[in-house]
């Protein structure tokens, strides 16, 4: 491997560079690589030839910290770290994995904090993924105007558990704290709010000519490959694949609300491509505040830390438990040895294999589109590398 | 199709591969299997019309300790909507297993990571490097008898 | 001016001297108000309020700020670079983007140099840029900077058509290529400006010239040789301190001239637009001013708007799009004073 490395006419994986070809680093530093990715591009002229991501720069071993703990609730916050974007989505992926071991149920007031919570961060990563990708395609206004929104969204957060990006909210058998007096009006207030500006990003960033001459019809990802990569989220839901696990394999308590999964369908474009991806995380917004709204009008009364266990020592045996994070299928496989530590603790991340389908997609493209797709793809490194 | 249903199929066509079927008294019902005639049942399962397993939503190395390896794949199917766990276990002094990268292309980062991890060798894989460590790292960080290294490039390694 | 100066001095050096001068003597206050404007104005147009502290109210003397710590920021060259090439580079820049002052008429008694071809050598001098950017880009030894270098010089060559032919229908409504006397054929209230003549080719023709000129200076939805999400910062990654100022400076000091040109030929320049009422030397140079900032206002709230333009895009634009339209002005122009 470091013959190959350290010759500069090969690329990394051992292929020879023709005449005309120039290897090319996007990151690990740069703008655009939404953390420290390294995308090693082999260019002819301005042509994408071959794409090999190099990921790792943000490997913090969270496995290996995850089985010296001596409580299963000790690794939530690491599991928070893991998508710092998302991390209400994180938290509640491993809790529901660490219940189904144990075999407890939780209180139904705790099942509908935490549906609220998860929908609310997801509209809030999809606000960081939509404005951080007008940002890679060159408007800045949409980003700023997103993290506004945002920023009600944290305020939320805030009054509830006290942090605003990494919670250590969702505990095994319940949550931390329970909803603050005035949240729920506050809440309906953010929903009324929210509405219209969706509207107001579609008319400034969605449907500008520019931007769909820039995405549609680039990176276009056919819904056989997508299955087959291992993609899961907008990135299937953008190729036409209507597959959304809060429908087809439920968890919680997403089977009491009306709402749809968004699937994309080629409309500025072909189906699969980058504006389908895009715009299936601005219509999901839209749908995850019918669930917030729904879930708020219908939360009942209860003690939210009652099923909470004072100890945690599940019977031998393993687990696998996937939930629809922001990003896609979030799986956590935990194998326990019947003490009170976790034995093995795989966290599938969905930008992991989300990420490994960007040679497929970009070969032939241009340096910019490969920068179009990387930002459709929505990646976080914290997922990617764990 | 039931897990056990799915089981009973894979017995009755690989009689000799299927080590064990467990789906009663266990959270998560599996099939072990061994690990020769891995890649044939892999590609049974995708293409089989019964099957259609064509969603490999998992795939861990596990250190099982005192010697054994092993690794969990966990497959859906998008069009039958059901699921199926394959265990295959292997010792630690020769872990090999035939890749399934060209089955899955999921799996292929999927079994680069347990290779880098664990220790695995998927025999047949596309492009057996290292992914999340660095490429020249010595030693499998997620083994449990995992010393880490003093010094990397003469860098003191323990924080 | 020149007149006026030589009764005060006898030495040519001196006349011609502060003649030289004189643009700087507005570009100076105008680069330091600008760079201010634009963050505010960037900050309003995203629901935020922009500098607001560094001097007291609103944060007004931001710029000197940044100017200041910029002359004390460490110059670095990388190793590996052309060591010439990388510190002339900015100067060239600049010196293409100053140089195109020297013939626009601030008001009817102030142009740098009255010359025959004014028109001529604003475009001539102003391709000097290309010279430098990529000089920029490949003294840097970086390959993200030749690309963006590359770029830049593809899309300021190409660009530099559609601006011609725009000028080009103008300068057959004139008759003279002399921007003083182009100014004082628009003379009079608002309607004899070039713009509403032979109406719509001119006005097509201000549409081109204008969008040919985002283009010309790096600007979005062009500004992909600077395209922070694409190249880091494009053929600029590898300068710092009063290098990269320059840099920074040139890209103002180019909008303004654009806008300038745009204001002389299309819209009356130093003219007013009332007449005889508020007109006379000191006021031309007022209407002047604020047509450039009119423009360069435009210039800065097309940036915040809208996204960028991928390359091979960009030169469809160029050449697909906006030259055929500009030949069709023409073509429309040459038929009307015929006809």
């Amino acid at each position: 491997m470091t013959e190959i490395l350290a010759n500069p006419l090969l690329t990394s994986t051992g292929r020879q560079l023709r005449r005309e070809e120039v290897i090319v680093n996007v990151g690990p530093q740069h703008p655009a690589t939404h953390g420290v990715l390294r995308l090693e591009a082999v260019l002819d002229g301005e042509i994408v030839v071959d794409v090999i991501p190099h990921i790792g720069y943000l490997h913090r071993c969270f496995e290996k910290h995850a089985e010296s703990m001596t409580n299963y609730q000790q690794v939530v916050p690491y599991v928070d770290r893991m998508d710092y974007c998302a991390a209400m989505n994180m938290d509640f992926g491993y809790v529901l994995a660490v219940e189904k071991l144990l075999g407890i149920t939780v209180p139904e007031r705790v099942e509908y904090i935490r549906v609220i919570m998860a929908e609310l961060q997801r509209i809030a990563s999809h606000l960081i993924a939509a404005g951080t990708y007008g940002l890679d395609i060159g408007a800045w206004t949409p980003f700023l105007y997103m993290f506004r929104e945002r920023e009600r969204i944290l305020d939320l957060f805030e009054m509830t558990c006290g942090a605003r990006l990494l919670y250590n909210y969702m505990w095994v058998g319940g949550v931390s704290h329970d909803l603050p007096p005035g949240f729920v009006d506050k809440a309906k207030d953010f929903c009324s709010y929210f509405r219209p500006k969706v509207k107001e990003y579609n008319d400034l960033l969605s449907f500008n000519d520019i931007f769909v001459r820039r995405t549609a019809n680039v990176g276009v990802l056919p819904a056989k490959t997508a299955i087959a990569y291992g993609c899961s989220g907008p990135v299937l839901r953008g190729s036409g694949v209507n597959f959304d696990i809060r429908r087809d394999d439920p968890y919680s308590v997403y089977n009491r609300f009306e709402w749809e999964p968004q699937i994309g369908r080629g409309e500025r474009g072909t189906t699969g491509d980058c504006w389908d991806r895009y715009m299936v995380r601005i219509r999901e917004m839209e749908q995850s505040i019918n669930i917030v709204e729904q879930a708020l009008n219908q939360i009942p009364g209860g003690n939210v830390s009652s099923a909470i266990p004072k100890r945690i020592r599940p019977n031998p045996g393993d687990v696998y438990v996937r939930t629809e994070s922001a990003r896609g299928e979030l799986g956590f496989y935990i194998v326990s040895d019947g003490s009170g530590s976790p034995y093995r603790v795989k966290g599938r991340s969905p930008c992991f294999s989300n990420l490994s389908v960007i040679p497929e997609i970009s070969r032939g493209c241009m340096v910019a589109d490969l920068i179009a797709i990387a930002g459709s793809l929505d990646i976080v490194l914290g997922e990617v590398d764990r | 199709m039931t897990h056990q249903e799915i089981s009973e199929l894979l017995k009755q066509r690989f009689p000799d591969a299927i080590l064990e079927i467990k789906t009663t008294n266990v959270i998560d019902p599996f099939v072990k299997v061994s690990q020769p005639m891995w890649k044939e049942i892999a590609l049974f399962l995708r293409n089989d019309p019964a099957m259609q397993f064509d969603f490999l939503m998992c795939l861990s190395g596990v250190d099982y300790g005192k010697g054994a390896l092993g690794v969990v794949y966990n497959i859906y199917s998008m069009t039958q909507k059901h699921k199926v766990n394959v265990k295959i276990d292997v010792p630690a002094d020769s872990p090999e297993i035939p890749s399934v990268a060209d089955v899955w292309p999921t799996a292929n980062w999927h079994e680069r990571e347990a290779y880098d991890l664990i220790g695995i060798r998927f025999s047949g894989h596309p492009d057996p490097r290292r992914i999340l460590m660095p490429y020249d790292w010595e030693g499998h960080p997620l083994r449990k008898d995992y010393q880490v290294p003093e010094f990397y490039h003469g860098m003191k390694v323990k924080y | 001016m020149e007149q006026f100066l030589r009764n005060i001095f006898d030495n040519d050096f001196f006349v011609y001297g502060i003649i030289g001068i004189i643009p700087l003597v507005w570009i100076i206050p105008y680069a330091l108000f600008v760079i201010y404007l634009e963050r505010k104005v960037s900050a309003h147009m995203q629901d935020r309020l922009g500098p607001m502290r560094t001097g007291g109210w609103h944060g007004w003397s931001q710029t000197i700020a940044d100017m200041l710590k910029l002359l004390q920021k460490e110059d670095i060259v990388p190793a590996a670079a052309d060591k010439k090439l990388h510190k002339i580079a900015p100067f060239v820049i600049f010196i293409g983007s100053y140089a195109a002052y020297a013939v626009i008429p601030f008001s009817s008694q102030y142009v740098g140099s009255n010359i025959s071809l004014g028109l001529l050598y604003v475009i001539a001098i102003s391709s000097l840029a290309v010279v430098g950017i990529l000089m920029a880009g490949w003294a840097s030894n970086n390959k993200w900077s030749l690309l963006g270098a590359m770029r830049a010089v593809a899309q300021i060559v190409s660009y530099e058509i559609p601006t011609i032919l725009s000028i080009l229908v103008v300068v057959m409504i004139a008759g003279s290529l002399n921007l003083q006397d182009i100014n004082e054929m628009q003379s009079g209230w608002f309607w004899n400006w070039f713009i509403f003549k032979n109406f719509p080719f001119v006005f097509i023709a201000f549409i081109i010239y204008f969008i040919a000129s985002l283009a010309e200076t790096n600007r979005t939805p062009f500004d992909i040789p600077e395209a922070e999400s694409e190249l880091v910062a494009g053929y600029i990654t590898e300068y710092s301190g009063m290098k990269f100022a320059m840099f920074m400076l040139s890209e103002f000091v180019n909008m303004f001239a654009v806008s300038a040109i745009a204001a002389t030929i299309f819209f009356g320049g130093w003219n007013s637009p009332f007449g005889e009422f508020l007109s006379g030397p000191l006021w031309g140079v007022f209407w002047f001013l604020s047509k450039g900032m009119v423009f360069v206002f435009v210039q800065m709230w097309l940036r915040w708007t809208l996204p960028r333009l991928r390359v091979d895009q960009l030169m469809y634009v160029s050449w697909k799009v906006l030259t055929p339209w500009a030949f069709g002005c023409i073509i429309g122009v040459g038929l009307w004073m015929v006809l």
